[in-house]
Formats: C-alpha cells, structure tokens, sequence
C-alpha cells in the first residue's frame, strides 16, 4: 500500500497530477466514506425499488380498481417528474412538514437527509420496475397461471411461486438497464447533502485544487460500481436459465 | 348451503348448465351427473362447448345460469371456498401447462406443499411414487422443457393426483400429441381409471372412449344431443347427426 502512495507522491511531484486521495490519508478517509455512502444507498434502493416494483406490478393486476388506479397514478407521477425533483420536494417539502424528535436534547428531524434519500430514489426506481414487472408478468401465459389456479393457488400465492419467477426471466434484461440507472442516480442524494461519493470528491477538490484528477477517479468508480452490478446481473440472469427452456 | 351430500350421490351434478360469452351462446342446457369411480367422456365435433363445460365445472369460467354442484358444493355460489372445490377436483390441460422453471418432480410437489402445507419430506415420497406410477421414474430432475409432450403430460396427471382429488378432469389432454406419444398416456388414464378413480373427459379418442368409458355423452352446438353406454352409442346411435359425427371420426 505504502508503494502505491510513493508512486502517486511522485507522479505528483514529477508531472504535476493531483490524486491526493491515493497517498494523503485523509483524502482516502473522506473517499472511501463516499463509496461506503454510495454502495450503502444503492442497495438498499435496489433492494427497497425491487420489492415496490414487485408489489405494485402485483397490485396493478388486483380486481380491485382503486387499487389498480392507485398503482397506475404512483407509475406516472415518478416517472413523469424529474428525480432531483422528487428529493427536493420529499427533504425540503415534506420533511419540513413532519415533526421533529428529541434525541439526547437536541432537536432533530424525524427523517434524515440519508433516509430521504432512500425513500425517494426507491419510489423513483420502484415506478419504472412495476412497469419493468408488468411487461414480464404480461409474457407468462394465462394457461399456466389458470393451472396453478386449478391446483388450489390463491391469486397472491400464484404471484409469488410461479408469476414472479416466470416474469423476472422474462425481464432480467430491461430490470438490469433499470438499476444501472438507478446506482447513477444515487449522485442526486448530493443535492441534499448526503455525503456520498460525489459529494465527498468534491469536497476533496475544492480543497487540494485537483478537480481534474478527482474527475478522472470520480468516473472510473463509477465505471467500475456499474460493471460489477452488471457482472452480477448477468450472473443471476444465467443461474435463472431453465434447461430446455426456449423462448 | 349445506353441503348434505353423501358418496352415493353424483360427485358432479350439471343441471341446465347455460354460458354466454358476449351473444354467442356455448352451453344450451346441459344436464349431466357424474358418480363415483365412473369414467365418463364427452365427445362431439370442435366448438360444440366441451372445454368450456369442463372449465366451468372447475370454476374456471363462470356459468350465465343453471346449477353446478360438486359433491354437493354449488360452484356458482359467489361465495364458494375454490380452494376447498379445488382440492377435490383435478384438472389436466391440452397443453400440459407445468411450471417450466421447476423439475418434473417439484411440479409435483408445489402444490401439497403451498397450497395445502405438507410436509416437505412426506410430499415428496409420495412424488416420486406418483412419477413412478406414470412411469416417469428417472426423469424426477428434467425440466418440462427437456421432456417430450408426452412425459410432461404424464408430469401434469402426476402433479393433479399430489392433491389427492375425488375426481380427475382431463381437457383434451391428447390433443397436442405426438401420436405415438397419445397411447402413452391413454394408458396412464386407463391405469387410473381401473384404479377406481372418478374421471371425466373431453376427447377426441374415439377407441379410448369405447373401451375406457361406462357412459358416452355426444354434444353438438351446446346442447348434448345424445348419451348412453358406448356399446349403445357407438353401434346403434339414434340421432343423424350423432351418426353423421361418428361415421366421420371412426
């Protein structure tokens, strides 16, 4: 490790290239923490957006047409309305709205920029992932759905056990361009000040004067965070794969 | 209602069956009983409303008017416990319809297991017995997709009987086949028909109707235009267009 910041020190020394974060230890501190924040916030709304999508998708198939209408409204006001937006107005507008809390005698808000952030990022994924479901569930055939339903499944079990795992084959591809998009648009949680990876390389530059090495390392993390969640996704597609099954 | 029914009684009890979709209109009336341990056929020319009666006795479709009751349970009853109709009545489609992301021998095994909460290991010794009795031992760990029609139609009777049902509906289950893979599981339904089990049946096998069933029915146009033993109905049909059907397909 001591080697690699030698080297960094050098090429500073001999060119003039800044990547401070490299072999000045609170750089790296202030980097590193970025990432955590970052990889923190694309999980959970992977994970959060993936569970919203799945239930609305199931939702929008419900007798019921309140139901339905719901799910339909919550698709076109998040994917209608630009995601900054929507964090603006969860963090600034909501959140001033709800109360805030005691804690150790200070007064703090209910929800925290972080949690705001994961809420909104979430929703604003989840719209896209319902209709994402819904062209997979709309590609499962009815007469197989009609053979669970003579086997006794009830509508929700059906979803779970045989829907949902038919449909996720037939939208891995579309799913996958979706949370792509989705670790990217955790930048956005910037804007509320959530000290993420963007937020904290930019904090780095403004203060060791480096905004074209600190660039350079901003895009090859993300470049790299996107390639392995695809290298994942491409690994859950080809585990998913049925033998024999041709579509 | 109170289900008053005993096992002397029919375990399917169609009485004036009525279904329209839009103006057309598919069933005209149709009566007929099913009892116990009988193996009953309903045959007749494409579009005369065989599937849409089987579907409609499943609950599959609902009726426009008229009465379906299985042992003694009203399907047309908006209150009807379908699970509980289910769990009595089995169905097998034309198009096999198994789940194509579990083996042959989880297909079997889902339902005990999800719908009726079995136990794990006890459903899936009785699986592997049932792939067995289908004669599909070996194949518990292939995929639907890696089978031929006629295995995965074996794997779909084998996956109805896992519930343990009163009675067996068979949809045209030949239909889709190869014919040399018809015969495969003509046997298997004849198997369990000698087995006792109560069957009824929409099908185009003339022969297997002769030789398997103790009571034809031939319906043209929604309305059963003539019933009775096969031995009656095949050789001394009284209606012409029952005749007129059976000298086409013979």
């Amino acid at each position: 490790m001591q080697a690699i910041g030698n080297w960094f020190q050098r090429l500073y020394e001999s060119t003039g290239l800044n990547f401070s974060v490299f072999y000045d230890a609170y750089d790296w501190d202030r980097y590193l923490g970025g990432l955590k924040m970052t990889l923190f916030l694309s999980v959970t709304t992977i994970m959060l957006s993936l569970v919203i999508g799945a239930a609305g998708a199931l939702m929008q198939g419900s007798p019921s047409r309140l139901l339905r209408l719901a799910v339909n409204i919550f698709v076109v006001v998040f994917r209608n309305t630009p995601p900054l937006v929507q964090i603006f107005f969860f963090y600034f507008g909501l959140g001033t709205m709800l109360p805030a809390v005691e804690t150790a005698g200070m007064r703090v808000p209910l929800l925290s920029n972080v949690q705001w952030a994961i809420i909104s990022l979430s929703l604003f994924a989840a719209a896209f992932n319902v209709e994402i479901f819904r062209s997979g569930i709309e590609a499962v055939p009815r007469t197989t759905v009609e053979a669970a339903e003579a086997l006794g499944y009830t509508r929700f079990k059906a979803y779970i056990h045989i829907v949902l795992p038919l449909a996720i084959r037939v939208c891995l591809p579309a799913l996958n361009n979706n949370l792509v998009n989705l670790l990217k648009t955790t930048t956005l949680a910037y804007a509320i000040a959530v000290p993420e990876t963007l937020y904290a390389v930019k904090q780095i530059w403004s203060e060791s004067q480096n905004v074209f090495e600190m660039m350079v390392v901003l895009l090859a993390t993300y470049g790299i965070l996107v390639g392995v969640l695809v290298w994942l996704m491409h690994r859950w597609e080809r585990a998913m794969r049925i033998p024999g099954y041709a579509r | 209602m109170v289900a008053t029914w005993t096992p002397d009684q029919p375990i399917v009890q169609c009485v004036e069956v009525r279904k329209s979709f839009g103006a057309l209109e598919v069933l005209k009336g149709i009566s007929l009983s099913v009892r116990k341990g009988e193996v009953i056929c309903i045959i007749g020319p494409s579009g005369s409303g065989k599937s849409t009666l089987i579907r409609c006795i499943n609950a599959l479709q609902p009726i426009s008017s008229g009465s379906i009751q299985i042992e003694g349970i009203e399907v047309t009853d908006p209150r009807l416990d379908k699970l509980a109709l289910r769990r009595k009545v089995g169905m097998v489609f034309q198009q096999y319809n198994l789940f194509p992301h579990k083996t042959a021998l989880q297909n079997v095994m889902m339902a005990p297991i999800h719908v009726l909460g079995q136990k794990r290991a006890e459903v899936e010794a009785r699986a592997r017995a049932l792939l067995a009795k289908v004669r599909l031992a070996g194949k518990e760990d292939s995929y639907p997709g890696e089978l031929s029609g006629g295995q995965q139609q074996r794997v779909a009777i084998a996956r109805s009987l896992a519930m343990r049902p009163d009675i067996m509906l068979f949809d045209e289950v030949t239909a889709a086949l190869d014919p040399e893979t018809v015969k495969e599981v003509l046997v298997t339904i004849r198997e369990l028909a000698e087995d006792g089990m109560t069957c009824l049946l929409v099908t185009h096998e003339m022969n297997f109707a002769r030789e398997v069933a103790d009571h034809v029915y031939f319906t043209d146009r929604g309305v059963i235009v003539e019933h009775g033993p096969p031995e009656t109905l095949f050789t001394a049909a009284k209606d012409e267009r029952t005749q007129r059907f059976l000298s086409q397909v013979l």
